[in-house]
């Protein structure tokens, strides 16, 4: 390093000394600044440095401001003005005369002044209005050097008031005749959109013609402003799909200029542009997607160099592929492509294979499978950026098995850890995962605390309490682990105390004054004392001590630490800080008293859940109406208090200023509830809602992006079906050792290390890492809510492929057996888990009943017909299946009054139920299908109809449903009902039963075939679940599955939580258990088993709902309902 | 603001930490640039030369490389392209080759505002306004048309020999 600077000071000299030369006075002004820069390098001190420059800055507003400077002067002086700036010294007197130079200097000196301007000011400043005019009056000019650097300028910062003044000129050079004006002033319109929106609205078909320009240049600049309108609405935009497909089809195939190749890759800023923009448009939108699939494999065809800009389109492409509606083609090539960023020697390359595959994981667990010994090497790895890019891809793939391991790697990153900002964003995580996952809470979060220091969010500390004093599964186990946090606590305070954050001080005196009554050998004095010496710590704030002096309040029920207290509590009676004085009165009353101690601090009383808040403080009314009626002036809100004074500004406070500080944040921890109080009175809520929201944004945001995948991943459908089951199944029963080899053999990636020692070590933990994710079933992937509705459909052509195969040999063997049978049916009813039409292969299964003349099974992706054994059920029903239509209608009218005219045939056990709306399903000559689902107490009926209209001649049909039934005839102008008992496998908003029936007219005649499909929501199977309060508390917490988010409140003035509640009730009957102030407890079930607990809070005008269930999926599935149903009017 | 195309700042540095050039497309106080340049400068000198070239820091992604004595640093949002932005400060010490003729860091110090004005030409307000090498320069000449005869220098630190 030092060489360099010799080098440099050596060559000074010389290259100075040019400017010495007689005859070139450009030289000699530029020799002023040459000489401030070699005066600065020589010099040795920060002093020094800051003398000159001072003494430059002096002569330099001495110059400006005289009017003997010419223009010439001036422009120098600039220079050496914006070059004190870089280095750190204001020079604001000469921002006016920059806005001087550009007005009134010519060509060259206008340039330096508007640069002088665009570095010296910035969008805000009220200088800048000065520089309106000189833009207009250049903007106008013809000499094109002087109409571009005005766009420049605008382009960088122009007042935003001002933007009309200079539009129509700016429009106007959209269509001037050089590329260069066109493209700065589209550039200028980008600005202007970007700052003020609506100014620039009129001319977005100007836009338009932007994009069309001949010149690439121009175009290019245009989709800037494209990516943002896209950006903020997708929607209005999918028409011009095509045009960014053609265009990026060009630029792949070569078509543009060469000037605007980049190392022999044509335009590849303009490339990333487009499929950044492709993305945005293809997001959720199969058709849209569709258009672009061709292009995008062949940008992953054509990016093949071995150069960092392919690797940069090929990045953008993957992400595009994964954005998009996908298709598995695609997805192949896109996870290849993300493997060779993976497993890239180069460092960049390997950096970015991480990022991608952090984005890719939730969707695809298993490819983060695929390369768990890199990713194990990259969490060693030397460069901090890469292990925590790697400890946020593990993040990602946490689940109930590895999380120990994970939070263990997350603790030893922290404690190495010397950024603020990654600190805190890791506890953050380590204490989301230590909430998701409990076991192993406790001592993962003293670790947190110690490490995460005073940094952390609030809301740690605060849930972690909570979740102590709530307990976990057993009384005996909260036991335990309370007694085993008082134990550790007391050691940690009898070692160095100062050393702890604040924050984790304040967590023990909690848990101390709580809990430390379990530790029965320990004498409250003891704990006084140590607390006392805290007191004492000059490093405690007073916000702990405020807490400290809590927990001896808590604790002065024996009379040696009666005294003590009392002391501590005299010492603190007369303290500057309010809410101190506030805990040392309460504290020298309680212990004074000690009957009224233990009635209102009984000794090991424990917090119970049924102790309400009153926050509407309904018992101090009676003082309050004392009060006013006595002449008090009635209470005003602090903004109101606030406003007025301001109004008025009659008050000064400032004489008041010294009055006692007050902390509100330590002010609700008088009682044993304090942790729900705490958490109310932080704005944090007590189910953790806000918890969420900060989680999300740590998260990958997956508001938008559909979860395509079902647990299977896609790969299932990549490789064949049995190394599916090989790989992806590891029996738990293996040793780790074992699994750590198949992991091995699993992984492409070579173990690049010797050491068979360091292997073995690594293997292992990578079967702890990777572990749960081969089983699907656990992966537990952390996100907010997302989508089900289309969850399963990528799994239909895999399984679609199945049982095309099985539907061969069926063919060979027309005698079905019905276990193969309900497998194809389940198969297709998954396939069918969404709402779209059936895709070809899956019809073929279908027809495999030909030869049995079949009809179709009714059941769904999750509801599989009929329990048990579905052939009894529908024997004995099969003597009602013939029933007389008395009176059936013409054809044409039945359409309408099909309900009417069908209700009567409903089975007569069935009638005392309420049954959804009777609707066709579909019709031929001489048949009509209809079906409607009644909802009985326990279950749920499809019942189907089937109408001979025919005259005379008698129907002969089979339905089949999971196994065949009977081959019947149903008599012309008869009515045939059957009816299926649906039960849910698998919750999904919609299910969709699909169906086929062959019949044949008359009997005995050739087969003919009808396909049918019956929606029903998943509200159908939805049952209120009447719950105690308490059954409802215990249920909590053993359920696993949950999912959080903030609905609309319905607007009522009086009781928006109720009114929001019984509309749940009315619409999806839900139970409400109990509404306790501005919460709610609602609970019901799918069916008779599946319990849905939902706990509301009302918060900011918002109904935090926070669902639980043993069920996966069922909570998000349930709140998709819920939202619709407060959304309807 | 998106994109690489939605750059925070661009900022040139010696291994000394001097700055040499600033360019801020977000509207920052003057106290916060200057808070941001000097925790930023010193974090990028102590990295190591096989390291990434990206960076988290604070809320943003760093890009960074150096070329010679110089640093070139670019701060983007976490879903932007780090790749492309490594090329984009690549272009650009290219276009000053092209332009100074073999560029070295005494070049940028000395004609810092021409640096600035290619700049200018190249990414204009955050966003990659011409990235064909030819236009760039074709326009920064038509401009320097009048300019002064330009300023020789020796090439003993060229920026791009030591790519």
């Amino acid at each position: 390093m030092s060489d360099v600077v010799e080098k440099t000071l050596t060559a000074l000299p010389s290259l100075l000394s040019l400017d010495s030369q007689p005859g070139s006075a450009k030289l000699s002004s530029t020799a002023k600044l040459g000489n401030l820069i070699r005066g600065i390098t020589e010099l040795t001190s920060k002093h020094e440095e800051e003398k000159l420059i001072q003494h430059e800055l002096a002569s330099i507003k001495e110059q400006v401001s005289s009017p003997n400077t010419t223009m010439r002067q001036m422009r120098e002086l600039m220079v050496r003005a914006v070059y004190c700036e870089m280095l750190g010294y204001e020079a604001s007197f000469s921002y006016i005369h920059a806005i001087k130079l550009a007005q009134q200097g010519n060509v060259l000196e206008k340039r330096v002044g508007y640069l002088a301007v665009s570095l010296f000011l910035n969008e805000s400043h009220e200088l800048l209005l000065l520089l309106v005019n000189t833009v207009l009056k250049d903007l106008q000019s013809t000499n094109l050097i002087e109409v571009c650097m005005a766009l420049t300028v605008v382009c960088q910062i122009f007042p935003k008031d001002m933007i009309p003044v200079i539009l129509p000129i700016v429009e106007e050079k959209l269509n001037h005749p050089k590329e260069i004006i066109r493209r700065k002033a589209v550039l200028a319109l980008h600005k202007f959109y970007l700052i003020a929106p609506n100014q620039v609205q009129h001319i977005h078909n100007k836009f338009r013609k932007a994009l069309c320009d001949k010149d690439p240049g121009v175009m290019t600049a245009s989709l800037h402003i494209y990516l943002q309108l896209i950006q903020e609405n997708a929607e209005a935009y999918k028409d011009l799909t095509a045009s960014f497909v053609t265009i990026l089809k060009q630029v792949v195939g070569g078509k543009l200029p060469m000037d605007f190749n980049y190392h022999s890759v044509p335009a590849p800023w303009l490339q990333i542009q487009l499929l950044r923009i492709l993305s945005l448009l293809g997001k959720n939108d199969q058709r849209t997607s569709e258009v672009m699939y061709e292009v995008l494999d062949e940008s992953l065809r054509r990016a093949e160099m071995n150069h960092n800009i392919t690797y940069a389109i090929l990045y953008e492409c993957v992400k595009c592929v994964y954005t998009i509606h996908p298709k598995s083609e695609l997805l192949e090539k896109a996870a290849k492509c993300i493997g060779n960023f993976v497993l890239s020697p180069k460092i960049n390359l390997k950096y970015l294979g991480l990022k991608a595959l952090t984005y890719v994981v939730q969707q695809d667990p298993k490819l983060a499978l695929q390369h768990q010994m890199t990713i194990i090497e990259c969490l060693d790895h030397s460069d901090v950026i890469i292990k925590r890019e790697t400890l946020e891809l593990l993040f990602r793939i946490t689940n109930a098995q590895n999380v120990t391991v994970i939070v263990e790697k997350m603790l030893d990153f922290l404690r190495l850890s010397k950024d603020d900002h990654m600190t805190i964003d890791i506890v953050g995580k380590v204490a989301e995962l230590a909430e998701k996952y409990p076991f192993k809470h406790y001592s993962t979060m003293n670790a947190v605390f110690s490490l995460g220091g005073d940094m952390m969010q609030p809301e740690i500390p605060n849930g972690f309490l909570k979740l102590l004093s709530e307990g976990f599964d057993s009384e005996e186990e909260d036991r335990k682990l309370r007694l085993f946090a008082v134990s550790s606590y007391i050691s940690l305070l009898q070692g160095e105390p100062s050393k702890l954050p604040q924050r984790f001080l304040q967590v023990i005196c909690w848990v101390l004054g709580e809990y430390s009554f379990l530790k029965e050998d320990l004498e409250p004095s003891v704990v006084l004392g140590l607390l006392t010496k805290l007191l004492d710590m000059k490093s405690s704030s007073s916000e702990t001590k405020s807490w400290v002096l809590v927990a001896m309040t808590k604790l002065c029920w024996s009379e040696a630490a009666v005294s003590e207290a009392q002391q501590v509590a005299e010492t603190y009676s007369s303290s500057f800080d309010t809410t101190l004085r506030q805990r040392a009165q309460e504290l020298q009353h309680l212990s004074r008293d000690s009957q009224l101690h233990s009635r209102v601090l009984p000794p090991g009383g424990r917090l119970e859940p049924d102790e309400v808040v009153d926050s509407s403080l309904s018992f101090l009314d009676g003082f309050v109406s004392e009060a006013l009626s006595a002449g008090a002036a009635p209470y005003k809100p602090l903004h109101q208090r606030q406003e007025e004074l301001s109004r008025s500004k009659v008050l000064s406070l400032e004489p008041y200023g010294l009055s006692l500080p007050i902390s509100t944040s330590s002010c609700s921890i008088t009682d044993r509830q304090s942790p729900t109080l705490l958490s109310t009175s932080s704005g944090l809520s007590g189910d953790g809602t806000d918890f969420s929201h900060r989680g999300s944004s740590t998260t990958l945001r997956l508001d938008g992006v559909k979860r395509v995948w079902g647990r299977e991943g896609y790969l299932a459908q990549k490789k064949p079906v049995e190394e599916v089951a090989q790989v992806e199944v590891p029996s738990p029963l293996r040793s780790p050792s074992q699994q750590g080899d198949a992991n091995s053999c699993r992984s492409k990636t070579p173990t690049p290390t010797a050491n068979p020692e360091c292997d073995q070590e690594k293997q292992q933990l990578a079967s702890s890492l990777f572990g749960g994710l081969s089983s699907q079933s656990s992966v537990c992937l952390i996100s907010g809510a997302a989508k089900m509705v289309n969850i399963q459909r990528f799994r239909r052509k895999a399984k679609g492929q199945r049982s095309s195969s099985t539907t061969n040999e069926q063919r060979a063997n027309p005698t079905v057996s019905s276990a193969s049978a309900v497998d194809n049916l389940l198969c297709n009813n998954l396939l069918e888990a969404d709402t779209e039409p059936i895709n070809s292969s899956a019809k073929q299964t279908f027809q495999h009943p030909h030869s049995l003349s079949v009809a179709n099974g009714a059941c769904d992706a999750e509801a599989i017909l009929t329990d048990g054994d579905p052939k009894e059920r529908n024997q004995p029903l099969s003597s009602e299946d013939f029933v007389e239509a008395d009176d059936s209608p013409p054809r044409e009218d039945q359409e309408r009054s099909k309900d009417s005219c069908l209700t009567p045939h409903l089975p007569a056990e069935l009638s005392g139920f309420s049954h959804s709306e009777i609707i066709p399903l579909c019709s031929s000559q001489s048949l009509d299908l209809s079906a409607c689902h009644v909802q009985t107490d326990n279950s749920v009926v499809l019942v189907v109809f089937i109408t001979n209209t025919s005259e005379d001649a008698n129907l002969q049909i089979q339905v089949f449903c999971v196994c065949e039934s009977p081959v019947e005839e149903v008599r012309g102008r008869s009515v045939s009902v059957r009816q299926y008992s649906l039960t849910v496998k698998m919750p999904l908003v919609h299910f969709e039963l699909v169906g086929m029936l062959s019949y044949s007219i008359p009997a005995g005649m050739p087969q003919a075939m009808m396909q049918f499909s019956y929606k029903l929501p998943l509200t159908s199977f939805i049952r209120p679940l009447t719950v105690s309060t308490e059954e409802y508390g215990s249920m909590w917490l053993a359920f696993s599955h949950d999912t959080k988010q903030n609905l609309t409140l319905i607007k009522e003035e009086r009781e928006p939580l109720t009114a929001t509640l019984n509309a749940l009730n009315k619409k999806l009957s839900l139970h409400v258990v109990e509404i306790i102030g501005v919460e709610g407890l609602v609970a019901c079930s799918l069916l008779q088993d599946q319990p849905c607990l939902m706990h509301c809070r009302v918060h900011a005008g918002r109904l935090a709902v926070w669902l639980r269930s043993p069920v996966p999926d069922l909570p998000d599935c349930l709140l998709y309902h819920c939202q619709r149903a407060l959304q309807e009017p | 603001m998106d994109g690489w195309m939605g750059g925070w700042f661009m900022l040139l540095f010696s291994r000394q930490g001097k700055l040499r050039l600033q360019k801020w497309y977000v509207p920052l106080s003057d106290k916060e640039k200057k808070k941001i340049t000097r925790e930023l400068v010193q974090t990028v000198l102590a990295r190591k030369p096989k390291m990434c070239s990206f960076l988290e820091w604070r809320d943003l992604k760093i890009v960074y490389k150096r070329y010679a004595s110089l640093y070139f640093c670019c701060a983007i949002e976490d879903q932007d392209n780090e790749l492309i932005t490594l090329e984009i400060i690549h272009r650009y010490v290219e276009l000053l080759d092209k332009y100074f003729g073999s560029v070295c860091e005494l070049d940028i110090i000395f004609n810092f505002e021409k640096a600035y004005f290619i700049l200018d030409e190249f990414l204009l307000g955050g966003e990659a306004q011409e990235t064909s090498k030819k236009n760039v320069l074709k326009a920064i000449e038509q401009a320097d048309l009048l300019q002064e005869v330009r300023w020789q220098t020796d090439s003993f630190f060229h920026l791009l020999a030591h790519y």
